[in-house]
């Protein structure tokens, strides 16, 4: 696959469709991706990569790429392309100046999952048969395929393209996934369990922002929490429970609008599952509101944008806060 | 060489935790690592390192600084600081050790940050040297012989004992907490550990790695590179690499309302945030590549520049390991160098 993108992308920008392409670079090690503009076919051949690292998302880059001069190629995953979606609704790319090239999605491997069982001294990773073999300095190592796989992938909820200029493989379907089972298990604890739970993954929160910044939904061009301004903006936490209330906040911002891309959750140094925050807000959208995906639209009114007669009553959350 | 066999290194934090505060790095519930006010039945983990580094014990990532009181037209100010007790950390890497080194350039001179050196003056580093480096690791491009960790007592695990070796009076004091427990032995084994930890060193990935090109004299050749458009186009602008360094020591300084006075704090701060060195007329790094590149022109050039050329990296690999978009300081010097 990897071959037939980096011909496609060189035909592309030779016939001048495009004038730039966004796409994924190799590093030093075998997982080390860094997402990366190429402009000529040299640096398409030398450099590009799409394997099973390959995770990162580069919808969001398209909101300041799609504004440059000339058309940029995004090689998008089915979940990238969901992003890109809510992005358009939002009108923070310009779509006409993006070529999507749906490429199949996952699953993509979590690099701290294999350190995670002691693996260390990594200098290549080979999937053979969904089993991984690990080339390290102290010998092969062997672990399952499926034991490697990044959250987010684990409970993929579809493997369709929803926008896309052309495909390369075959487009997917949406899936039946077992995303809210965590979310569910966490809705059966007993609140003061529930409350224990978040304050000791949220209390590991450095407050890097990582988080916010890879977030497809998160683009205002100065985040409330950066703007002195705003009256919040803080680089410390007052007290021990801020950091707790900075991630509650930006669920609550991005509740309605997040794709559930499992970004943020990715890319936590800390690794802490932020993705769970956002999954009750779609759970619960979805059961207040009617099914409602983010992102796999342009136009279809989001369900807390918008007016019913049928909505919910406000009293519905208090009752629902009652044990 | 004194030295504890390895089922009895409990007993040894124990008795040092009994006379004060000891830190070592414990797994978490997550499978990382941190370090961790030991509690008896606590593991020392079996990750090379901790996420966050042991800077956070001389330079927390908050500290209070000083208080004021407003009553009419009188202010009271309060020196609120937290004398801190004496505490031991155990477990350090020789690449941490070496970034006390780096911070002390930069907090004990003068004028010294009376804040820090309390801190440093109550701690007791014991380092540990590594056995398996990881492909991250790079510390010996900065000099650093991760067998021989400084600090104020090294640590040595062979086969099924740690010995251990005091380099300065606090470390000292640290084995005699616990001379009961320690028994000489022969350090025979400790020699073959060390030269097959050598042998795995020679063979790191980043071995290669140099700091030849770089110093305080690049400045012009580096600063005006070509290379930071594209270095840092996907960077986010978060500060995780920042915060996971062990090295990085910049701070911002603010005042917070508490509604009757004032509490005037400082906290981490990062090269890659927007406010970073706001100042009245305004930022002077107006982009990301502008921020992008001081963070490793600091490094690399302005603090081997004022620091007899020392540079302000130890090579622990934290950021290769956790920069959400896998861009790195070890790439920074390849393609600066690719000229």
């Amino acid at each position: 696959m990897q071959k037939a993108m980096i011909e496609r992308a060189k035909q592309l920008l030779a016939d001048g469709t495009v004038k730039r392409v966004i796409g994924w670079k190799r590093g030093e090690f075998a997982y080390d991706i860094t997402p990366a503009v190429f402009e000529t076919a040299e640096e398409l051949d030398r450099d590009f990569v799409f394997d099973d690292f390959t995770a990162a998302n580069v919808s969001k880059y398209l909101v300041k790429e799609s504004r440059k001069e000339g058309r940029v190629l995004a090689f998008l995953k089915p979940c990238d392309t969901y992003s890109l979606n809510q992005l358009t609704k939002e009108h923070r790319v310009d779509r006409g100046n993006i070529y999507v090239i749906g490429v199949p999605g996952g699953p993509k491997l979590d690099i701290e999952k294999i350190k995670g069982k002691g693996i260390t001294g990594i200098l290549g990773v080979k999937n053979e048969n969904y089993t991984l073999k690990i080339d390290t300095l102290y010998g092969e190592e062997t672990m399952p395929f499926y034991e490697a796989v990044l959250d987010k992938c684990a409970s993929c909820k579809s493997k369709k393209h929803v926008t896309y200029d052309e495909l390369m493989g075959d487009d997917g379907d949406i899936l039946e996934s077992n995303r809210f089972d965590m979310v569910e298990k966490l809705e059966n604890m007993t609140s003061q369990e529930r409350y224990d739970f978040w304050r000791s993954e949220l209390s590991k929160c450095i407050r890097c922002n990582a988080c916010r910044n890879v977030c497809p939904a998160c683009t205002c061009e100065n985040c409330v929490f950066d703007n002195p301004k705003s009256g919040v903006s803080n680089k410390a936490a007052a007290d021990s429970f801020e950091e707790n209330m900075f991630h509650i906040i930006r669920a609550f911002h991005v509740a309605g609008r997040c794709t559930d891309c499992g970004e943020c959750s990715r890319v936590c140094p800390q690794h802490i599952p932020l993705h769970l925050l956002n999954r009750k807000f779609i759970k619960d959208i979805n059961a207040l509101y009617g099914e409602y995906q983010a992102g796999a639209d342009t136009e279809s009114r989001a369900p807390l944008n918008n007016y019913t007669a049928d909505d919910c009553e406000a009293s519905i959350v208090h009752e629902r806060g009652v044990e | 060489m004194l030295r504890i066999s390895a089922d009895k290194l409990d007993a040894l934090f124990g008795a040092v935790s009994a006379k004060q505060k000891l830190y070592i790095p414990a797994d978490r519930a997550d499978g990382e690592a941190a370090f961790t006010e030991y509690a008896p039945g606590m593991k020392l983990t079996s990750r090379l390192n901790t996420v966050r580094s042991a800077k956070d014990f001389f330079f927390p990532q908050t500290e209070n600084l000083v208080e004021f009181k407003l009553e009419g037209k009188k202010i009271e100010i309060n020196d609120i600081r937290e004398e801190c007790d004496d505490f031991v950390i155990f477990g350090v890497r020789a690449c941490d050790a070496r970034s006390f080194t780096i911070l002390d350039k930069v907090y004990l001179s003068d004028p010294v940050d009376t804040f820090y050196k309390n801190r440093r003056d109550h701690g007791t580093v014991v380092t540990l040297a590594c056995d398996r480096p990881a492909e991250t690791c790079f510390c010996q491009t900065f000099g650093i012989d991760p067998t021989a960790p400084e600090g104020d007592c090294s640590v040595w695990r062979a086969e099924e004992y740690y010995y251990f070796k005091a380099i300065t009076a606090k470390g000292q004091v640290f084995i005699d907490s616990a001379a009961s427990l320690l028994e000489e032995g022969n350090a025979a084994e400790l020699d073959s550990a060390v030269a097959k930890t050598k042998a795995v060193l020679e063979k790191l990935p980043l071995a290669n790695v140099s700091t030849k090109n770089f110093g305080g004299d690049k400045l012009n050749e580096y600063f005006n590179s070509d290379k930071w458009g594209e270095l840092s186009e996907s960077c986010l602008g978060c500060g995780t690499c920042t915060f996971v360094c062990p090295t990085c020591q910049c701070y911002d300084i603010r005042d917070f309302d508490t509604g009757n006075g004032i509490k005037r704090y400082r906290c981490w701060d990062s090269c890659m945030y927007s406010d970073f060195t706001k100042m009245a007329h305004g930022n002077p790094r107006l982009t990301q590549l502008e921020r992008f590149r001081q963070r490793f022109m600091h490094k690399l050039v302005y603090f081997p520049a004022n620091n007899n050329g020392e540079f302000g990296c130890v090579g622990c690999g934290r950021c290769l390991s956790k920069c959400p978009i896998s861009m790195n300081i070890v790439k920074v010097m390849k393609a600066l160098e690719d000229k």
